[in-house]
């Protein structure tokens, strides 16, 4: 019950006045919750409500069509080809096996495609569409569209995908496509979103990987509203995106085909360019590989085999390969020696089959020596000692000097992958290369192209070309990019123009004279005549011992022990247009191997086709005849029907 | 009878203590309790269902109740608080035993109607029992050691208990509003000074012992401080809901999206967007002059309380009113400041406008005990 009342004045007060200060208190902090209400809602209110947005609003892409690659005369070398996959959407399929099941009727679907579909709806989310097939064909997608009432949650949908309608011809030049890997993110540093989507394809390889950017374009774009889990609710916004630009590339599908055919299953590389301008007409590396099959993802049976073969198919060697250029390089050396003024064209140096250089000696190819040798015929004939003997008075800074000046040891601007810029050895590149002094030998064994000399097919290409024209041509592989050319400006050699003359009229007695080495491969029609030189390298030493035993004949030897045989070319004599290289890996002989090949071509580009047999020797025309009817098999017969202007 | 022996001129009886009752405070209360149905609806969409039609059941439920309770003489209140707080502490016991386990801790106990959250019946009990208490108490015993030591006791039990389950926010809620009846009854300011002084070192301790194996805390609770003292630094995990919703606060601005236009919580970003979390669907829809306006109910019903309590002559009215606006005060401030990232993520509803029973009813139970007082308090003409 009620106990006797407790109350005292003082006490109340005392309650009252705490009471106020509590109270105080409270309002107090009710007063900082009004103020940082105010803070927040009002103050910052601006870049809330964009965060907000950003929650809210999902970019999501739209991917666009890749730009199209063409040839010269407008044929198609890569295109998108619309291909036809088929998604489920969970939540709208309901009974998911059955539906499998009723679609697996219909179509082709292998039990690890049904495994894989069901592992991929179950992993996501409900309203997320999952790929079950791709790549179907069309009498598929409209069974499908038809029977739609009995598959719900299906969806059809279509996609392009990167094609390459020539195959293997073009694999290395135009290279191939494939899904981003990590890799291609860290090493590109890319901001482009597109990089992000799934299953998104750029390019791995030549001009595909190397005008990535270009060819790309632009991805369209929408916003949709999401809601935390990601489910659209609603599209705000839809930009178009923009298709990549479409590339019309200098090369001529005719002649790479012919190449392509003529180089067969040779490990070997072509270069063809026109002599003015630097386009390159066709650049070919055998063996190839269908850069389709990468596109779908390669077996990796298929892959190994591709990577274990001793020919190496999937190496450019065009232009990511170096060879020692062997008598190629010969040019370089006399126009060394004429620029340094240390000879004229009458000099003459006598060949004993060799000579002694600090105490080593050094072979000419022929044993028993050559004579006599003056400028001419040194380079007809090929003679080694001559060349020894004059890169010791030249010495090497001026050979290496010349050297670059004709396009050696430096990468070219061209848009293909891994472009090696090959090496031109001088004293400095030697000590901080190998660390160690230049001797008076490696000048010997630089000057006839071996040694610590490398260049790719396409230097040496590069390198006829500035000897035919006495211009500094530069190759040239993008004719224009969406209907743009590119401008070429090419400006003279420093080089003396009678030296050059002196050079070409050498060259010219190589194919023309019966006493050049490759007279063999010469050409009777005046407006196709070749002049080119050809070079056999070594690839490895050949000691004393075997010297004493007789040198080992090129067949009875190991194939990668075999000598490359090389041939630079340029046609015709008198206005020159196109320039070749042909480097057959453990060929041979230059003069027997690669000429032959260099011949066949350049007279196929001359002629833009099939060149009559009357300008091959007659000895050589029945040969020639069956040659021309197997070749024409092998070309693809599309060529000309699947003509589309760029 | 006894209570005639006060200086009383008239207390209210009968019906005629309807009139009597704190009508404004009645009439602010009404207000919050519809905002927080038209929150609801806005939360479900536009929708009555799920949560707005059961909260309005709640609510008349809990209106009936405090007319009942405001009916009820105060003294009775006064006699029948250790049962009360009795009850309380074998609710919490029982909570220990069958309670039920919801977001990783056991606070539910299932009375069949109605899920019962002991703790906050607990709130309530306290207040009530250190009122009677200091009623009880002769004034110069109020601040002699021994005498201290009882209500530290009722204080204690029923926080270690909720510590217990476990539930930091309310436990450290029922120690202020414990404490704060205790300053308001007078005891000396010296053991303020002491405990501050010590709750410090605490403190100190509590952030040194991190990591150590005499860890004090739950790792998840630590994680809490964290988020709370830097909630950027995760903005997608632990600190996924103060980011969120200082996000939806802020982008309410003054006049908000609109009612039911708000992004935030109708896409799902906001969690526990009708119970803790009510305010940020306020701000953002109504904007600054909608939460403004929610302080300004509170401050409202916090001003008729302790307008109320100081013109009380009788100590346990007095404290019980004053310690229960405490309560009150704690339960929206701690609220509003946890969604505006003043106060680390502890789950304490938004009074009389989030969803949910127990929480609704207790302190609608409160406002029936303050009525009480007011009703039933001595007055010079009535």
């Amino acid at each position: 019950m009620w106990q006797k009342s407790n109350i005292v004045s003082y006490r109340h007060f005392r309650t009252a006045r705490r009471g106020l200060l509590v109270g105080g208190i409270q309002l107090g902090f009710c007063g900082l919750l009004a103020w940082r209400m105010h803070h927040l809602q009002v103050e910052k209110a601006e870049s809330f409500r964009l965060v907000a947005d950003e929650n809210r609003i999902n970019l999501r892409l739209i991917p666009n069509q890749r730009g199209e690659i063409y040839d010269r005369n407008g044929v198609k070398l890569a295109g998108n080809e619309a291909s036809y996959s088929i998604t489920m959407v969970a939540e709208d399929a309901g009974d998911i096996d059955l539906i499998l099941e009723r679609l697996s009727k219909l179509i082709n679907l292998s039990p690890e495609d049904i495994e894989r579909s069901k592992a991929e709806l179950k992993q996501s989310a409900k309203f997320l569409p999952v790929t079950i097939v791709d790549r179907l064909a069309r009498d598929d997608i409209e069974k499908i569209a038809f029977n739609a009432p009995m598959l719900p949650g299906i969806n059809p949908e279509i996609a392009f995908s990167r094609t390459y309608p020539l195959g293997e011809i073009f694999a290395h030049v135009v290279g191939y496509v494939g899904p981003v890997s990590t890799r291609d993110l860290e090493l590109r540093k890319d901001p482009d979103p597109l990089l992000r989507i799934p299953r998104f394809q750029i390019g791995k390889v030549g001009i595909e990987r190397e005008l990535e950017i270009t060819l790309r374009g632009k991805a369209g774009t929408k916003k949709v509203e999401v809601n935390a889990l990601g489910r659209v609710m609603r599209e705000i916004e839809r930009k178009e995106g923009s298709k990549g630009a479409n590339l019309k590339l200098t090369l001529d599908t005719n002649l790479q085909a012919y190449v392509r055919a003529r180089l067969g299953n040779e490990s070997a590389s072509v270069v063809v360019m026109d002599c003015n301008s630097g386009e390159i007409l066709a650049i070919c590396s055998s063996p190839a590989y269908d850069p389709n099959k990468f596109v779908r993802g390669i077996s990796f049976n298929d892959y190994g085999t591709l990577r274990d073969d001793n020919h190496r198919p999937l190496a450019s060697k065009t232009v990511q390969d170096a060879y020692p250029p062997g008598s190629t390089f010969k040019m370089v050396t006399i126009l060394a020696a004429l620029e340094a003024g240390i000879i004229n064209h009458r000099d003459k140096i006598r060949c004993n089959g060799h000579v002694e250089v600090s105490n080593r000696k050094f072979h000419c190819w022929k044993r028993d020596g050559h004579g006599n040798v003056d400028l001419v015929k040194s380079l007809r004939e090929s003679c080694d000692v001559y060349y020894y003997e004059l890169a010791q008075q030249v010495g090497i800074e001026k050979i290496a000097e010349v050297a670059r000046i004709l396009g050696l040891g430096q990468s070219f601007d061209i848009e293909m992958s891994a472009v090696t810029s090959g090496i031109v050895p001088d004293k400095l590149w030697k000590l901080s290369a190998r660390s160690r002094e230049w001797v008076v030998g490696d000048t010997v064994n630089s000057s006839i192209g071996q040694g610590y000399v490398l260049a790719s097919p396409l230097q040496l290409a590069v390198m006829i070309a500035r000897i035919a024209t006495g211009n500094q041509i530069l190759p040239r592989l993008i004719k224009s990019v969406n209907g743009v050319e590119a401008n070429k400006e090419t400006s003279k050699l420093k080089l003396k123009k009678n030296n050059l003359n002196l050079i070409r009229k050498a060259l010219f007695e190589v194919t023309n004279d019966k006493r050049g080495t490759a007279y063999d491969s010469r050409v009777l029609t005046k407006k196709s005549q070749i002049i080119g030189k050809s070079g056999t390298s070594q690839v490895r030493n050949i000691s004393a011992v075997e010297r004493t035993l007789g040198v080992l004949e090129n067949k009875d030897l190991p194939w990668e022990q075999r000598d490359h045989a090389l041939f630079v070319n340029y046609a015709p004599y008198d206005d020159p247009k196109i320039a070749v290289s042909v480097v057959v890996e453990h060929g041979g002989s230059g003069s027997t191997v690669a000429a032959p090949i260099a011949r066949d071509i350049t007279l196929q580009a001359i002629y833009k086709g099939t060149p009559p047999i009357t300008a091959y020797p007659v000895e050589d025309r029945a040969k020639i005849y069956n040659q021309q009817r197997e070749l024409k098999k092998l070309m693809p017969r599309t060529t000309k029907s699947s003509k589309v202007q760029a | 009878m006894s209570y005639l022996e006060y200086r009383v001129k008239t207390i209210p009886a009968g019906w005629r203590k309807v009139l009597f009752m704190n009508w404004g405070l009645i009439a602010l209360i009404i207000g919050a309790a519809f905002s927080g149905f038209a929150m609801l609806i806005s939360v479900a969409g536009g929708n009555i269902e799920p949560w707005a039609l059961s909260q309005m059941q709640r609510f008349s439920i809990g209106l009936l109740a405090m007319f009942i309770i405001a009916m009820t003489p105060i003294w009775i209140w006064r006699n029948v608080s250790v049962p009360i707080y009795m009850l309380a502490i074998v609710l919490l016991l029982l909570v220990e035993f069958l309670g039920s386990t919801g977001m990783g801790a056991k606070r539910w106990i299932n009375l069949g109607f109605i899920n019962l959250q002991p703790s906050e019946v607990a709130k309530i009990a306290l207040v009530m029992l250190l009122a009677a208490y200091y009623d009880w108490l002769p004034a110069d015993k109020v601040s002699k050691p021994l005498w201290i030591s009882v209500p530290i006791a009722f204080i204690s039990l029923p926080v270690l208990l909720v510590l217990q389950q476990p539930d930091l926010g309310t436990s450290l809620l029922l120690l202020l509003s414990g404490v704060t009846v205790m300053f308001l009854a007078g005891v000396h300011w010296v053991y303020f000074g002491t405990v501050i002084a010590f709750t410090g070192g605490f403190v100190l301790a509590l952030f040194k012992s991190r990591g150590t194996e005499w860890q004090l805390l739950q790792d998840y609770q630590f994680s809490r401080i964290d988020t709370f003292l830097n909630p950027d630094s995760d903005p997608l995990g632990a600190g996924y809901h103060i980011s969120q919703s200082k996000i939806a606060l802020g982008s309410g601005g003054w006049t908000g999206r609109g009612y039911m236009e708000g992004t935030q919580s109708r896409l799902n970003f906001l969690p526990e967007k009708h119970t803790d979390f009510i305010f940020t669907t306020i701000a953002e829809e109504l904007g600054f002059i909608g939460t403004i306006s929610i302080l300004a109910i509170y401050v409202g019903i916090m001003v008729f309380c302790l307008h109320s309590a100081l013109r009380h002559r009788e100590r346990f009215s007095s404290l019980l009113t004053l310690g229960l606006t405490m309560t009150f005060f704690l339960f929206f401030s701690v609220n509003m400041s946890m969604v505006m990232g003043l106060a680390p993520v502890v789950g304490v509803p938004l009074p009389l406008i989030s969803y949910g029973g127990s929480a609704m009813l207790v302190l609608m139970g409160a406002f029936g005990l303050i009525q009480s007082a007011h009703v039933h308090r001595p007055r010079d003409n009535a």
